[in-house]
């Protein structure tokens, strides 16, 4: 764990690891329409990316960044190319990634723990041997003391505090999140982004975060892809060796203000 | 204390005032306007004909609760499965459905007398009745219940491989709970209506049955009472169904309104 926070105060794009723990390959993805022929939803998409990287993906509605996520979930899989997940295929489901959602998405009847608890009762695994670890997610998150209460009784912020938790719980190696902020309020929203980074820090996982949010986008990757619609692709890929650990301070500096200019140029030039 | 004395008061003592002011005045009507005890007869003289059967009528509550209970049972046990085969099999789903709709627009009056031919006369026929009466709230809410589910929490199980047995015990079944007891709610009424429908057809007890043979003698006093013992019944059944729905989901009772017990952050 101390070297996993050591290297998190680096810039981490450095190549730790040189093998990519996801690797696609010239993937598409298009959907039949029912007047026939088909919709393109992503065309032509090449990433690599390397274990342990938190990787933004923005990008205007449509621009495909939902469905690769699910592609990298394995609930869908690409109409062409090649996707790999660990040097293998992904055509299925792997336990290997955690999924949080835009909207919080608990069970309104199960308690924050039983929530957290969910994902270990679906792969039918022991959930005696996980209450240990959903507690000390529940104290990462800063829920201590919340453990029996209904979703119903904790805000927004807090139920997708445990939506986060629910995500780690299975220790996957990939973190995927869709635009897990975008349903808050912009304060609670800037909480949660400087907490999902310290939790990060905490816990190394590679993350593929989507969002609508350029600020958003830069202030918490090692490199932010932008993606333009019709067809889904990809139209920069920019590393961003801004320094961590990195706070709201961090989007006064000026580097912040060209990586912001930059991806905002990028997304705006292909609407022209 | 007093406070609560106060609000339980207004909650309870006001209804219950206005009700007795109601009954003061039927009774006075009845006497001052000389009104027939065959067309309307006052509160007093229905309590005392009512209470002169009072051996009887036992039986007769307890044929109707049983037809009642049995109808709103085999209406669940019928239309839970109907609801999951019908989320769950799309080409079944097209083939139920037309169906369904056919049986539930045909008034149940006009079945229940074929009923009687194909199960005979007495309880049996009689639960079918107001089973057929009260199963179709039931097939619909669940199956939308069933449907309801998140779509984003489908997603969540599926990336994690899950079993659809495992989702459908775990996820669909508990969400659609809700949904399932505000259908119980209307049933349980439904099949009261279904239970005295079916004793105006054909039985020898109930108290559909008694309200038939009194009107038939013209005991107009009766008729009432036995309505009131129905409603009565009626009213029982819905708060018992309001009660389980308590117990089983509380996740879904409104919040009780003290504010500070409210979690914010």
């Amino acid at each position: 764990m101390s070297e996993a926070k050591a290297s998190a105060t680096e810039a981490s794009n450095s190549s730790r690891n040189a093998a990519p723990i996801i690797s696609a390959v010239d993937i598409g993805k298009h959907f039949p329409v029912r007047a026939g022929g088909s919709t393109v939803a992503l065309r032509g998409v090449t990433i690599d990316i390397p274990r342990d990287q938190f990787v933004t993906i923005v990008g205007p509605s449509g621009c495909g960044k939902s469905t690769l996520l699910k592609m990298l979930a394995g609930v869908i899989t690409p109409t062409a190319g090649e996707l790999m997940l660990n040097d293998k295929a992904l055509e299925r489901p792997s336990r290997a990634v955690g999924m949080v959602f835009q909207r919080p998405v608990l069970l309104p009847w199960r308690s924050v723990i039983q929530n957290v608890l969910f994902p270990i009762e679906l792969l039918g695994w022991p959930t005696a041997r996980y209450h240990d670890q959903a507690n000390k997610l529940i104290e990462l998150v800063g829920l201590t003391g919340f453990e029996q209460a209904l979703p119903r009784e904790l805000s927004g912020g807090m139920q997708q505090r445990v939506s986060i938790c629910r995500a780690l719980i299975y220790d996957p190696e990939v973190l995927l999140m869709d635009e897990p902020f975008g349903a808050l309020d912009a304060i609670t929203r800037e909480d949660l982004s400087i907490e999902l980074l310290r939790i990060w820090t905490e816990r190394r996982k590679t993350v593929v975060f989507v969002t609508h949010s350029i600020t958003e986008a830069v202030l918490l990757a090692d490199r932010v892809v932008v993606m333009a619609p019709r067809p889904g692709r990809v139209v920069l890929d920019l590393p961003i060796s801004l320094p961590r650990p990195r706070n709201l301070a961090t989007e006064s500096t000026p580097e912040f203000g060209q990586y912001v200019a930059t991806v905002r140029d990028a997304i705006h030039r292909d609407r022209r | 204390m007093r406070h609560t004395l106060r609000l339980w008061v207004t909650e309870y003592g006001q209804p219950t005032a206005a009700l007795a002011a109601l009954i003061v005045v039927w009774e006075i009507a009845c006497d001052l306007l000389n009104i027939p005890v065959w067309l309307l007869p006052s509160p007093l003289q229905i309590v005392i004909q009512t209470w002169q059967i009072r051996s009887i009528l036992p039986l007769h509550i307890f044929a109707t609760f049983a037809e009642v209970v049995g109808g709103f049972a085999l209406a669940i046990a019928a239309g839970v499965p109907l609801a999951i085969i019908i989320v769950y099999s799309p080409p079944l789903r097209r083939v139920i459905y037309p169906l369904l709709l056919m049986v539930q627009s045909v008034p149940k009056v006009a079945v229940a007398p074929l009923l009687l031919l194909w199960v005979g006369y007495g309880l049996t026929s009689n639960i079918i009745v107001a089973a057929t009466v009260a199963f179709f709230p039931i097939v619909i809410n669940t199956a939308t219940g069933l449907e309801s589910v998140d779509p984003e929490l489908i997603e969540l199980t599926r990336s994690l491989d899950a079993r659809r047995l495992e989702v459908f015990w775990r996820v669909r079944l508990p969400w659609a709970l809700p949904y399932l007891f505000s259908s119980l709610k209307v049933a349980i009424t439904l099949a009261v209506i279904g239970a005295v429908v079916a004793e105006f057809i054909g039985a020898d007890k109930g108290l559909g049955y008694l309200i038939l043979t009194s009107s038939g003698e013209m005991k107009t006093s009766l008729m009432f009472g036995v309505l009131l013992i129905l409603s009565l019944l009626g009213i029982l059944c819905f708060y018992a169904v309001s009660w389980a729905e308590r117990l089983l989901c509380p996740w879904y009772m409104p919040l009780p309104s003290d504010p500070s017990g409210a979690a914010s952050g």
